[in-house]
């Protein structure tokens, strides 16, 4: 696990590109309950005003915060979580011409916090260049 | 229809127990991992009790299940004016007292914390304050929906 005493705001924290597609999306629903159809269904999505299936803006939430999870070693450090959720994740059908998404996650150093024994990880999210997650800050409890 | 800023203050008292399970950690974790391998301390008691925990740790955004259920008794409200067909979910927050980990039977206690009017949407900030069924603080979920106007 880092040490406080040994970080420095802005600090690599980590990167990873994460590949999504459908099967992930009903994965995802089938986990967390959440079973609205614009995350499975182009016909609904469509209806409602997207260009399509878009994946749920809570399974971004959950992916993104792995490279923190795997920098500190504790899902349980994660003390506070919390994003705006800025853009969507458009998920083309397997047989589409661009199948899937392609969600571009890293993460730095934002503060420190020593009295606290906090570090906050800043995460940036985005999608075909677009940021999906705005203000994504994980407070992670790490040792002095 | 607009949803009603008088609706702000309405609580909602603790509901239906929920139980966190080792399986449903350990599907929520595959299903979060990114293609990654699942962290261990999701799924191998042992290795969640080295790191001094009771039993396996639920994932970061675990209790979104737990709140979104909760919401819905202001969601699905006539009384509320949210027509969920136009919600789209703006921001999320959880703030951990102590980990979630499996065994442990959950409620939440829900308070709409406000209701605003902005470039024609309504903003709906809804939190939820997770507690075991013995009253032991665990976790604090914030999450503001935007009903996008006609």
């Amino acid at each position: 696990m880092p040490k406080l005493s040994e970080l420095s705001v802005g600090d690599a924290v980590g990167s990873a590109t994460v590949h999504l597609t459908r099967a992930d999306l009903v994965r995802y629903a089938d986990a967390s309950g959440d079973q609205n159809p614009i995350h499975r269904s182009d016909e609904v999505a469509r209806s409602v005003g997207l260009s399509g299936v878009i994946a749920h803006g809570m399974l971004t939430m959950g992916v993104a915060v792995r490279v923190v999870v795997d920098w500190c070693g504790d899902p349980a450090a994660v003390v506070d979580y919390g994003t705006r959720f800025t853009g969507q994740v458009p998920v083309g059908a397997d047989d589409a011409p661009e199948p899937g998404a392609d969600l571009e996650v890293s993460a730095v150093v934002g503060a420190l916090d020593v009295e606290a024994g906090t570090a906050r990880v800043d995460i940036t999210a985005t999608c075909g260049g677009t940021r999906v997650l705005g203000r994504a800050r994980a407070v992670v409890r790490l040792p002095a | 229809m607009p949803v009603d800023a008088g609706q702000a203050g309405r609580t909602w008292p603790p509901g239906e127990p929920f139980e966190v399970t080792r399986a449903a950690i350990a599907a929520f974790a595959a299903a979060t991992a990114g293609g990654g391998p699942v962290h261990p301390a999701h799924t191998d008691p042992e290795v969640a009790r080295s790191l001094g925990h009771a039993d396996v740790v639920a994932p970061p955004t675990f209790l979104v299940g737990l709140a979104q259920s909760s919401d819905a008794r202001f969601v699905d409200d006539p009384a509320s004016g949210v027509d969920f067909s136009r919600v789209v979910h703006g921001e999320q927050r959880f703030t951990h007292h102590r980990p979630a980990v499996a065994g442990d039977r959950l409620v939440a206690a829900l308070t709409v914390e406000s209701v605003r009017r902005m470039a024609g949407n309504d903003l709906v900030t809804m939190r939820n304050d997770i507690t075991t069924t013995d009253g032991e603080s665990v976790c604090t979920s914030t999450s503001m929906l935007v009903v996008r106007g006609e």
